[in-house]
């Protein structure tokens, strides 16, 4: 038999593409799917998958947990677990389209869940971190069970085969989100399994990447010690929970984040002046293991806003583009002009500088009002 | 002669007809091994008194010389081998306790070279580092576990002293002493040439050097030689020597012939007197009492300086290294059983002690499993011979490496194992003032910049081969690694893949 993602590190390259609006507004999947099927050639039928965000709205207050279940008993045992620690709000089947190029499909649930308070009370953590936990002793411990999703208000759809498939598969022009993210894979090796396609995502936190890191051994060592898990071995996996404990557990900003994980040379900090200097020798200092070497591209979707980042060399491609308040980025240009023929403006980011973009206050005025 | 005699190891074997008899042999030999016989007008030589430190050989004009092993032998026997059966003799013959110097010489496996580094192929670029920017900068120290923020949502500086290195290659204690004037002063211009550091050793810090010690480790151990307020605050950073790679157990051994004038008031001792260190520190018979002491010398220098802890690779390493991270240390410095020394009694350095590869690998991955990884730097040494150990060492999981016995031979020192005799031709291990002059501290620090430039530039190539630009991406970067000629529990150990896996 052949392994699956997890027991053996498998390199991909990959296209990626995403797409953001600043005014809140929402817009279906058919968007994403024709900005990378537009790349099809960047993958190879063996993964591809989406994120999107603002696509719950009426369950905007609680965790929307999707897991692949290998078998019933995985099933019967996760949901035994989640019962235990959660309130569940709603499950269903997460609703998908018969596909001819889609198959060998696992049962894929979906459920709105919040911890139980006294279960969260005795566990001492802060919610969130009660949720990473409980995600985590799912995938680690639960045989045939795991969790792909985990956020509020968004969702990761994700499957093998070509990303344009996969999304008419999840029928994603049925929702709706005011950013969407997309991924197609290229890995080296059949992956064995769906949980190995990207995106991949931990709380709203979800990325797609493009590369084959040459630190991964260096990250994945260093952040299983506060506590993580790597179980795919894949780059996309490590980099998510690196941004996980910056961001949420050092309280790093996103433009501080790119500064640890693609920081500067020390040629270019010596240049800067004092104040700034001190601060990114700090950063580098201190979260030296958090370095990310070798190539890679990553589009990182958070809640309220979307992160693009290059590995420090740009040893992969990446574009962005603008018009009126929607933003775009792509591997390749011809992803974003698809879907946006006439952009304002269409740049290529300097490799290590992230492009950050986040709901201006009119949509975020918006996002608010439909939770109402 | 008689039942006391044994065959001399090496033969001097000289070419009559190149050998002009010019006598520099004889006169660069501190072992007296060469002599003019000017009846017969020749040169000759006794054989018994060689220590084959190739001297002579290395200033014979007319390469008129050589050293070979004797093919002089006791009936083979794989078990009394002819070197058991000598020291037995000389053990019978005088009922002393054998000595010897430098690293265990026995053929035990050195894991270094049964790992094989990994490089880029396809899927991701190698990088070129004479057209890229390719980073060796380290820090040692320990790290802050939280991001503190003033109330202007500034970072605050929490960080704890740090030690900035340009190279993780830093130069292992070596006492004043047991090496020469000379040798510590080319140790401590090529530190600051280099951006590095050196190790006093426990010997103290000759006055001379102190406009060094930013470049400058000084060390504390059970002796504490030398140690006083000044000589604390000189240094750059603290070591406390628990022990060290050669001889676990025990405490430094420096042969009264060495303690002349400089060394003696270097040190603190009278001239001439045997500096032997206890073999435990006296203020330290646990963990809770190693607390102590580093605390003590933080509040001797205002807590600005990180201390080292250097322990050998024993047993238990691991546990120690745990325990030691716990103990306020800033760095811990392991030492392998293949590390140097000046002197050591033969059956511990040759017999106590645990590889360095298997020590660092446990420490790093007990450490990271107790989560308190980077409350600490590690820094290995005993012994690395090349740059490929350095990559190795760092991608099991050191921020650094120490050189000693390596930086000796960038000196001259051809490893005759013979410093405990106080008489190396090559001026390093020895204080008479006629072999000191020999080594001169212009060449010897230029030589010792040489090999680290040497080193840093291979280290970047297979960096920059591996599709890493950075050290620190490297450090602890096991995948980076596979094993070839290892059998599973030593995979295990060393948490790396087998070739082709």
């Amino acid at each position: 038999m052949q392994p699956r993602e997890g027991q053996v590190r498998i390199p991909s390259g990959c296209a990626i593409s995403g797409m953001f609006s600043r005014e809140g507004k929402r817009m279906d999947g058919s968007s994403i799917i024709k900005s990378i099927a537009t790349m099809h050639d960047r993958s190879n039928g063996l993964g591809g998958g989406f994120a999107g965000y603002g696509i719950y709205p009426e369950y905007k207050d609680y965790y929307a947990f999707h897991i692949f279940y290998d078998h019933k008993a995985a099933k019967l045992a996760c949901e035994e677990f989640l019962e235990e620690h959660f309130d569940i709000i709603n499950l269903s089947k997460i609703p998908t389209k018969k596909h001819p190029r889609i198959t060998d499909e696992p049962l894929i649930w979906r459920y709105f869940v919040t911890p139980l308070h006294t279960k969260l009370k005795e566990s001492q953590l802060d919610e969130k971190e009660f949720v990473v936990r409980s995600v985590i002793k799912i995938n680690t411990k639960i045989e045939g069970a795991y969790v792909f999703s985990s956020g509020k208000d968004m969702g990761v759809f994700k499957a093998v085969g070509y990303p344009e498939d996969v999304g008419e598969f999840y029928r994603l022009d049925e929702y709706s989100g005011y950013c969407w993210t997309a991924h197609g894979r290229y890995p080296t090796n059949t992956p064995g399994w769906w949980g190995g396609a990207h995106p991949f995502a931990m709380l709203d936190t979800s990325i797609v990447h493009n590369g084959e890191i040459s630190s991964y051994d260096a990250n994945r060592r260093y952040i299983e010690m506060f506590g993580y898990k790597c179980t795919l071995l894949t780059d996309t996996e490590v980099i998510t929970y690196m941004i996980d404990y910056l961001g949420r557990r050092q309280g790093l900003s996103y433009e501080e984040i790119a500064n640890v994980i693609a920081a500067p040379f020390w040629s270019t900090i010596e240049g800067m002046p004092p104040e700034k200097r001190a601060k990114f020798t700090y950063l580098r200092n201190v979260f030296s293991s958090m370095l990310i070497t070798g190539p890679f591209s990553i589009l990182l979707g958070f809640e309220g806003g979307m992160m693009a980042l290059n590995d420090r060399l740009k040893l992969r491609s990446m574009v962005a583009a603008e018009k009126d308040d929607m933003v775009y980025v792509a591997s390749e240009e011809c992803a974003i002009r698809t879907i946006c023929p006439g952009p304002d403006r269409i740049w290529a980011p300097r490799g290590g500088e992230p492009v950050v973009v986040t709901l201006s206050t009119h949509g975020q005025n918006e996002r608010s009002k439909e939770s109402a | 002669m008689g039942i006391n005699y044994l065959y001399p190891d090496y033969e001097v074997v000289r070419n009559s007809g190149r050998c002009i008899a010019c006598r520099v042999c004889e006169r660069q030999c501190a072992n007296e091994v060469h002599a003019f016989d000017e009846e017969m007008n020749v040169m000759r030589s006794d054989d018994a008194k060689c220590v084959n430190c190739h001297r002579c050989v290395s200033l014979c004009p007319t390469r008129a010389l050589k050293i070979v092993k004797t093919d002089h032998t006791f009936k083979e026997n794989a078990n009394w081998t002819g070197e058991t059966i000598k020291e037995l003799y000389r053990q019978a013959g005088t009922g002393g306790v054998l000595l010897s110097s430098m690293g265990n010489p026995q053929p035990y496996p050195v894991y270094w070279d049964r790992l094989l580094i990994n490089a880029s192929q396809v899927t991701n670029p190698s990088i070129d580092p004479l057209r890229e920017p390719m980073e060796t900068r380290t820090y040692l120290g320990k790290k802050p576990e939280r991001i503190l923020r003033d109330q202007n949502g500034e970072i605050a500086y929490n960080l704890p002293p740090q030690l900035t290195l340009n190279v993780p290659i830093m130069f292992s204690a070596m006492s004043y002493g047991s090496i020469s004037y000379n040798a510590h002063e080319s140790l401590a211009r090529a530190a600051r040439e280099l951006g590095t550091f050196y190790n006093t050793g426990e010997g103290g810090l000759h006055e001379d050097f102190y406009e060094y010690s930013a470049n400058t480790i000084v060390q504390v151990a059970s002796g504490r030689f030398g140690v006083h307020k000044d000589y604390l605050n000189a240094g750059a950073a603290i070591e406390i020597k628990m022990g060290q790679g050669a001889k676990p157990g025990i405490g430094g051994h420096l042969p009264g012939q060495k303690i002349v004038d400089d060394v003696s008031r270097t040190r603190m001792i009278p001239e001439g007197s045997d500096a032997i260190s206890p073999a435990p520190h006296h203020d330290i018979y646990s963990i809770e009492d190693l607390r102590q002491l580093v605390y003590s010398l933080k509040e001797a220098t205002d807590y600005k300086k990180p201390i080292i802890v250097k322990i050998a690779a024993v047993h238990n390493v691991a546990a120690i290294a745990s325990g030691v991270a716990r103990s306020g240390a800033d760095i811990i410095a392991i030492d392998g059983f293949r590390g140097g020394t000046g002197a050591a009694p033969t059956r511990i350095r040759d017999n106590v002690g645990i590889p360095i590869e298997l020590a660092l690998a446990s420490v790093d991955a007990r450490l990271r499993d107790e989560g308190i990884r980077n409350h600490v730097s590690i820094v290995v040494g005993g012994s690395i011979r090349s740059s490929a150990d350095v990559v190795k060492a760092i991608a099991l999981g050191a921020d650094a490496v120490y050189i000693a016995t390596g930086a000796l031979l960038a000196l001259g020192c051809h490893l005759c194992r013979s410093c405990q005799a106080g008489k190396c031709n090559w001026g390093i291990a020895t204080q008479e003032p006629e072999l000191v002059k020999r080594l001169n501290p212009d060449v010897g620090s230029e030589r010792l910049q040489n090999l680290v430039h040497a080193w840093e530039h291979e280290i970047k190539e297979m960096m920059g081969g591996m599709g890493i630009n950075s050290i620190e991406a490297l450090k602890g970067n096991r995948l980076m690694l596979r094993g070839i000629g290892l059998n599973e529990k030593e995979l295990s150990i060393l948490g790396v893949k087998y070739a082709g896996e």
